[in-house]
């Protein structure tokens, strides 16, 4: 195969692993046509998150945070192994935001520092891409503190979570729009074409239900300075502040594949530099640094002598002329102890305040079957599958409501969207156990278990209809999904305005059978602000959050 | 400056003040939104022509469901009298709730298939199968069983999407303009699917109150007036047929029910063409007499039907 095949390979690769994540994320929701063959449990028939379990660091820091590895997590040891031996092939073939950035960085530039000479320059190794290593080590030490913060800045779930709750809630909302703008002209044919078109969306990557997630503004601008940025720099993020690239760097220390460089044969064309990737100094003259190389071999390919090649156990002597490659990592010391002191110190700091073991906040709905916070916060990679995959909307990312150390984990907001009794799929989707994945069984409880609640409805008597202004209405108990119900009535017979007697039914809560599920707060049709709400007090997962002396054992 | 360049610059900044001020001009209107135009005009009636042949309402029991549904409705004309060929129907069961056929909050998906199958059998060219369900109507369908059975039956089955509402003047004593579900006013005939279930507001919830289920947008309100809305929604559906499902029967929890000691099974179909004696007949598997349950009354004052079943004429066949 010569070096232009390999590099015709590599293209294929990323193009194939971008689709699979892609497609992953787009089947991760509750799809119309499902068959109906388990009538009591609805399974996702795919692993949907599959691609999430493929992440090294997600697994290391979970390791870290929680003492195992859950699951599926063992899958990354396909990408850790290799990389052992062979340096970091997974950003140059496989990472989908490694492709992301490798197309937006290549696009066409008019700017002289992206082109010809500056662009050479730009392409070689500069210090900054050092702070990958202390941005490694930061959440490396939060996690081992038990604050897994790795997931804002992993790849993975980053990638993840804009696709699911930024930009296809964005393009559906422009399709939407798009066909009532194309409909409104009054030309048939207009009409006839953006029905078609929005159709094909509706059939292939828009959901059956447009989704509106809480709080996308931050999630959106920083993937997408994440994405500009590959326009200032070439890819900026891989080279400059990916964690997971920084892990697979350090692990390819004792890579055996590495670049041979002849320099007897090189002429300094320097049509290698154009090229790389990685800013790993490819050229003959500088020394190459394996664990910046993504090993996108664009140099072997791009190098009109051959001079340049890709092999096991490379020529490691160096002379003045062509210098021996650089195995290790560029960092000091007492910069590894810092960054792991930082980390280290950051998780008390998110944690001394009066936001986490004291007046946490009531409206912090986790999702069913969530571990408790100290266990969620160890686990939650942020990576937005179990928002997608709630058929109701119910799941966001949060902003400040889990602190800023839960910066968009999953919150419910039953005023969007309530939790279905018997749906489990947020569990099913979780690639970390931060949501165990519960049974409908061991979700709404029978007479022996109880159910997992997720919090307690309140009345707002000031705002309920037949409480505060003698109007019959009954919508939350006649949502309340429990049996019997947890909302029960009481008929009172009340004098209105004009002095006539009335008989209203009024909502009253049985908190020993409320599982917090907010079917009551969604239905209420006191639109703005309803008049029954949920709060997080008995919760299962908190021994601490109750309500009720005597509690059932789940 | 050159008179030429002077005429060629003047007139190019002529030009766009023009172009400017006349687009403020055309555009200019004092009134904020001009409204629009959404409410469609008349709404077909989808009912037969009364027939003192048959009586109108007709139930009988069997423990098979399928064998009560096509004796009782023979027994008020057969299918025929009320889908002709090349029509289109709309069947509305009750989907409301994400529950298993067990339980009984959804019509039993056996009736709808076999409803179904003798609409295209009479000839029609398309059976929808559609509602508004309260839990997410993907759950509801599917853990319903109705869209499997439907859909094997030869019904196209419609979970509704927010394209599919259009804006209606129901034209009610109460409700005026509501968003309904297009397939409910753009159809032939409307076939009414309900179950009998207890209700703790409206008492019971069999067809009339089923007609919730044509509505979009915030319906959650109409349990402020319930009585006077469920009679302003038959008096607008005008279904053709409503064929009521008391196989299984939620006399508690309502109208989701979910624990199956709440379920007694009936083992009985009624149809009819009288949608106040239809109700008024089968509010009695929950206990309660037409005359007492007040949208039932209410909805014999309209003029919409009889509550005195037996006046309307009823045949019950058994066995």
């Amino acid at each position: 195969m010569t070096a232009r095949t390999v590099r015709n390979v590599r293209r294929v690769s990323q193009v194939l692993f971008f689709v699979i994540f892609v497609w992953l994320v787009l089947k991760t929701s509750f799809e119309v046509d499902f068959s109906p063959t388990t009538m009591t449990n609805i399974q996702l028939p795919y692993p949907v998150s599959i691609a999430l379990e493929f992440d090294p660091l997600t697994a290391l820091a979970t390791l870290l945070a929680t003492g195992t590895l859950y699951k599926g997590l063992l899958w990354s040891l396909v990408i850790l192994i290799p990389t052992i031996f062979l340096g970091r092939f997974f950003c140059g073939w496989v990472c989908p935001l490694g492709t992301l950035n490798h197309w937006i960085s290549e696009i066409p530039s008019e700017r002289i520092g992206r082109r010809g000479k500056g662009k050479i320059n730009a392409n070689r190794y500069k210090k900054y891409q050092r702070i990958k290593y202390y941005v490694l080590l930061v959440v490396l030490g939060s996690a081992f503190a038990g604050s897994l913060q790795a997931g804002l800045l992993d790849p993975l779930p980053l990638l993840a979570r804009s696709i699911g709750t930024v930009v296809i809630p964005l393009i559906h909302v422009a399709a939407m729009q798009s066909l009532t703008w194309a409909q409104g002209w009054g030309f048939p044919p207009l009409g006839a074409a953006a029905q078609v078109v929005y159709d094909g969306l509706s059939e292939t990557i828009l959901p059956y239900r447009l989704a509106h997630f809480h709080g996308i503004l931050a999630l959106g601008v920083f993937f997408l300075l994440v994405l500009v940025l590959n326009r200032v720099f070439t890819r900026f993020w891989c080279r400059g502040i990916c964690p997971l690239g920084a892990l697979l760097g350090i692990f390819s220390r004792f890579a055996i594949f590495g670049l041979e460089k002849d320099e007897k044969s090189c002429t300094n064309c320097q049509k290698c530099l154009l090229a790389c990737q990685g800013a790993d100094n490819p050229d003959v003259g500088s020394k190459w640094r394996q664990t910046e190389c993504h090993l996108c071999l664009n140099c072997q390919a791009a190098c009109p002598e051959g001079s340049l090649s890709f092999k096991f156990f490379p020529a490691r002597e160096g002379s003045k002329a062509n210098p021996a490659p650089v195995q290790t990592v560029d960092i000091s010391r007492r910069k590894v102890v810092a960054s792991v002191a930082g980390g280290l110190a950051a998780v008390p700091l998110f944690r001394a305040g009066d936001a986490f073991y004291e007046n946490a906040n009531p409206r912090l709905i986790r999702p069913p079957g969530s571990t408790p916070e100290d266990g969620f916060l160890a686990r939650c990679i942020r990576c937005g599958q179990c928002m997608r995959v709630c058929p109701n909307n119910a799941l966001h990312p949060t902003l400040l409501e889990a602190g800023f150390e839960g910066l968009w984990t999953p919150i419910l907001i039953p005023k969007v969207g309530y939790c279905e009794p018997t749906c489990t799929l947020c569990g099913q989707v979780c690639p970390t156990g931060a949501i165990e994945e519960l049974t409908q069984q061991r979700k709404i409880g029978d007479k022996n278990t109880a159910a997992n609640c997720i919090g307690t409805a309140f009345l707002d008597q000031g705002r309920c209809l037949p409480w505060a202004m003698d109007r019959p209405c009954i919508v939350c108990e006649e949502w309340c999904p429990t049996s019997p119900k947890a909302i029960y009535l009481k008929e009172e017979t009340v004098t209105n305005r004009k002095g006539e007697a009335v008989v209203v039914k009024r909502p009253h809560v049985d908190p020993e059978l409320c599982t917090g599920c907010g079917a009551c707060e969604f239905a209420c049709p006191v639109n703005d602000q309803p008049a029954v709400y949920v709060t997080n007090v008995g919760e299962s997962r908190s021994p601490e959050n109750q309500l009720l002396l005597e509690r059932k054992r789940t | 400056m050159e008179r030429r360049d002077f005429l060629k610059q003047t007139g190019k900044a002529v030009a766009l003040a023009a172009v400017t001020g006349g687009t403020g001009l055309i555009f200019h209107n004092r009134d904020v939104l001009s409204r629009p135009a959404g409410v469609s005009g008349t709404i077909p009636s989808f009912t037969v022509t009364a027939d003192t042949r048959y009586p109108a309402v007709a139930l009988c029991r069997h423990e098979d469901p399928i064998s009560a549904l096509n004796r009782s409705l023979d027994a008020i004309g057969g299918i025929k009298r009320f889908v002709k060929s090349g029509e289109r129907v709309t069947i509305k069961p009750n989907v409301g709730w994400d529950r298993s056929p067990a339980q009984a909050a959804n019509t039993n998906p056996a009736l709808v298939g076999e409803m179904v199958r003798l609409c295209l059998a009479a000839g029609a060219v398309q059976v929808v199968v559609t509602d508004v369900s309260c839990n997410d109507p993907r759950r509801c369908f599917l853990r319903s069983g109705v869209r499997a059975a439907a859909e094997e039956a030869g019904a196209s089955v419609l979970l509704p999407l927010d394209e599919d509402y259009r804006t209606v003047d129901l034209n009610g004593k109460l409700l005026s303009e509501w968003p309904v579900l297009r397939h409910f006013i753009e159809t032939d005939r409307l076939i009414n699917m309900p179950i009998v279930k207890q209700h703790s507001l409206s008492r019971c919830t069999i067809g009339m109150k089923n007609l919730y289920g044509i509505l979009g947008g915030r319906r959650n309100q109409l349990h402020q007036q319930i009585d006077q809305s469920i009679v302003d929604l038959t008096a607008f559906a005008n279904p053709t047929l409503t064929v009521v499902d008391a196989t299984h029967v939620l006399t508690q929890g309502g109208p989701q029910g979910g624990s199956l000691d709440y379920v007694v099974r009936e083992d009985t179909v009624i149809c009819g063409t009288d949608p106040v004696a239809v109700d008024a007949r089968s509010c009695e598997y929950l206990g309660l007499q037409g005359h007492a349950v007040s949208h039932i009354t209410l909805a014999g004052a309209a003029g919409l039907g009889l509550v005195d079943y037996k006046a309307a004429g009823c045949k019950e066949i058994v066995g």
